[in-house]
């Protein structure tokens, strides 16, 4: 996978917002590479930039107040951010689908279903009326909704959350992505609905060999499910790893405070043991310091931390942080 | 029935809301919410009440404060009959029963500073007076984690974690027994989610609170509960002791639901199981005959589709309401008999 050139190279993307209150640093110059096939994760609490920077690359921000200030998503040899408007209509139609958080949001209640899904079909792929509904019933049927050929009739409003998030699904679907972004596309799904999805999402995946960026703030949900996880904080990617070195060995402090403060179901509660939280909030991410954004909250933070941003920087095998201490070194025993 | 050790005895709580046609309102069907529950919570432990959603959990809550009036069943709180109180001893004897809301940032009334809001119950209950009822209202931020110089600001100026401490403030000014938090941590970030939880596990240890947790995270559950009950399309379908629960869970919707969840551990997912349910939940305005669980089980048998099942107690403090869990029951007890 690593030999071959990536799919997508996002590079020093930077977007803010100009507001009423100042600039909103939403994204502070990340660049990642995602190969073919592949799977990551961008993870990180409300408000740290997950969706801006999802959007930034569909460039689907809008400006103003938004302004992607610089930065490149190199995807299949063309730099998406200098695209022409109808050119990138077109990528979002057929090369990159995104699912949103609220399905509700995104289908439009005066429509069947069965027309939403095939709008796209005809305008991106030219194919005929009959075509197109044919390929809905198969797409329907493909994301286990039982009994597609009359449900292609029904409206929105007449599906159950989890069948419309899987209509999303195959609307995104529908003309075969090279990548599906998918945000938060579980967050308001009941756990046996969210399990149904994340099967199903599997399964494409394998059978249409797309490239996933799944973004969540859930680090359960993406330990099954991702090979390389993006942790995102105030903007900045302050760790990445392959998933099982990350959750085996966590090394940003925020990463570490994310982990700790997580019950889990599959661990009974021994004797005494209390939730570690994290103090304090995010920030504000409004005209920010030079300070690591994280510092305020870190029990780590040292001098350094209150004047300099770190970058991040390699410490093992595809295994980066933003940070100025070892947390292996300073303190062992919370590390474990 | 009940003892000292009982602070909640529920016996088979309805709460139907009627759904209405026309213009005259005329009653078509019932929503069967809740659907004849009964249980007990235990004085000082957390009862953690999980389901999916719309499966009547915030109505149960609700009518067990009597916020609803139940269309049947009993409600008994610390020894006392509630359903046929008079609304004016209702009000005294509730004080001592509060809820907290899912979400802080609706269930705070934006016109009021935090003072006026932690003060509100004091007031209409007559409790203390001018400076006493300040120098409680202090007494109350600064004990869930709040600065009492808060007292002058306005909900919008705080977090949804600091908002929520602002509601456990409320709810606590009347020095309750008996707390309802209804998914209490479900709107905050991961990391604040821990420091409420705390704070719940703090405040239940210096008083005595007893606690009704309302979630469908089942790994939080696991972390504060004692004991749970599992909601199923308006029934309990299984009710037992935490630890026997996610060790031993009996009825198949229980079991799909801890199999479903995921565990931050690449490792053991790997590994992982899932049981993955079909469809989705039935509308509580058209149950399913049988047993409620009988369109999606992935164990349903003959009778399931014409019978019932009642919560029975298949072991000690572990019911399940459920006849494939009943007959493996009686072969296993039939075994060890032989
Ligand atoms: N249209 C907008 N105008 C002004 N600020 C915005 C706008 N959209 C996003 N922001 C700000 O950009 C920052 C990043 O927001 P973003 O939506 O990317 O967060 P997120 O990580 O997706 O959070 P969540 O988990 O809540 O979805 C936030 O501070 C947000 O307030
Ligand atoms: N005041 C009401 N009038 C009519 N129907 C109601 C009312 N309150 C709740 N219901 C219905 O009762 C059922 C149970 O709802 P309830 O809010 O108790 O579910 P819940 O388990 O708390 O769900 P969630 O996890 O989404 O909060 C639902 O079908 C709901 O639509
Ligand atoms: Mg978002
Ligand atoms: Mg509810």
């Amino acid at each position: 996978m690593n030999n071959q050139s990536p799919l997508m190279s996002v590079k020093d993307l930077t977007t803010r917002f100009h507001t009423e209150d100042g600039t909103v640093f939403a994204v502070n110059g990340i660049s990642y590479d995602l190969f073919e096939g592949e799977t990551i994760a961008v993870v990180g609490e409300s408000g740290c930039g997950k969706s801006v920077h999802a959007l930034s690359i569909m460039r689907l921000i809008p400006t103003p107040p938004g302004e992607i200030v610089r930065g490149e998503v190199t995807f299949q040899g063309r730099d998406l951010l200098k695209l022409p408007r109808d050119a990138m209509r077109h990528v979002r139609g057929t090369e990159i689908a995104m699912i949103f958080q609220d399905p509700m949001t995104s289908l439009n209640p005066v429509f069947t279903i069965g027309y939403q899904i095939a709008e796209p079909l005809r305008e991106h792929l030219n194919m005929s009326k009959k075509a197109a509904e044919e390929r809905v019933v198969e797409l329907l049927d493909m994301v286990g909704i039982s009994d597609a050929a009359e449900r292609v009739k029904s409206y929105p409003h007449e599906f159950s959350g989890g069948m419309r998030q899987r209509a999303m699904i195959a609307m995104a679907l529908s003309c075969m992505p090279k990548l599906l972004i998918a945000d938060e596309p579980t967050t308001a799904l009941d756990v046996t609905i969210q399990a149904q999805i994340v099967e199903l999402v599997k399964r494409l995946r394998a059978e249409l060999n797309m490239s996933i960026i799944w973004i969540t703030h859930d680090l359960g949900i993406v330990a099954g499910l991702a090979e390389r996880i993006l942790v995102m904080y105030a903007g900045y990617i302050v760790e990445t790893a392959p998933v099982k070195e990350l959750y085996a060995n966590p090394s940003h402090p925020y990463t570490l405070g994310l982990l700790r403060s997580l019950p889990r179901v599959d661990k009974g509660r021994a004797a005494g043991r209390r939730l570690i939280p994290i103090a304090g909030l995010p920030p504000d991410q409004i005209d920010p310091t030079n300070a690591c954004p994280f510092a305020p909250r870190c029990q780590f933070a040292v001098e350094r931390c209150l004047s300099e941003n770190p970058s991040l920087k390699s410490i093992g095998p595809r295994h980066q942080i933003a940070c100025w201490v070892n947390v292996h070194e300073a303190a062992p025993e919370v590390v474990r | 029935m009940s003892d000292n050790q009982t602070i909640m005895e529920v016996n088979n709580l309805k709460m139907y809301f009627p759904i209405t046609r026309g213009v005259f309102k005329r009653t078509v069907g019932w929503t069967q919410a809740v659907d004849d529950v009964s249980f007990r919570i235990k004085k000082g432990e957390t009862l953690g009440l999980v389901g999916e959603s719309g499966c009547g959990k915030t109505t149960l809550g609700r009518a067990i404060l009597q916020l609803h009036k139940p269309t049947a069943g009993t409600v008994k709180f610390e020894g006392e009959e509630l359903t046929t109180l008079p609304r004016r001893d209702l009000r005294e004897r509730t004080s001592r029963m509060q809820i907290i809301f899912q979400d802080p940032f609706s269930s705070l009334n934006p016109r009021m500073t935090v003072g006026a809001i932690v003060r509100e119950p004091l007031v209409i209950h007559g409790v203390a007076n001018g400076e006493e009822r300040r120098r409680v209202v202090e007494e109350l931020l600064e004990r869930v984690g709040l600065n009492a110089q808060f007292a002058n600001r306005f909900p919008h100026e705080f977090s949804g974690g600091q908002r929520q401490r602002i509601g456990i403030a409320r709810a606590l000014a009347l020095n309750p027994t008996f707390i309802v938090a209804d998914e209490p941590i479900t709107s905050l970030d991961v990391s604040i989610q821990a420091q409420i939880v705390n704070l719940m596990e703090d405040l239940q240890d210096e008083l005595g609170l007893t606690y009704l947790f309302i979630t469908h995270d089942l790994s939080m559950v696991r972390h504060i509960c004692d004991r749970v009950a599992v909601m199923y399309l308006g029934k309990i379908v299984e009710l037992s002791g935490v630890e026997a629960l996610y060790n031993n869970a009996m009825h198949p919707y229980t079991q799909s639901l801890l199999s479903a969840i995921p565990v931050p551990d690449p490792v053991v997912e790997e590994t992982r199981q899932r049981i993955i349910l079909e469809g989705d939940v039935p509308s509580p305005a058209n149950p399913p005959a049988g047993c409620n669980f009988c369109t999606r089980c992935p164990k349903v048998m003959e009778r399931c589709f014409h019978a019932e099942p009642e919560l029975k107690e298949l072991a000690p403090d572990h019911s399940v309401a459920c006849f494939v869990a009943e007959e493996s029951w009686q072969k296993a007890s039939m075994q060890k008999e032989v």
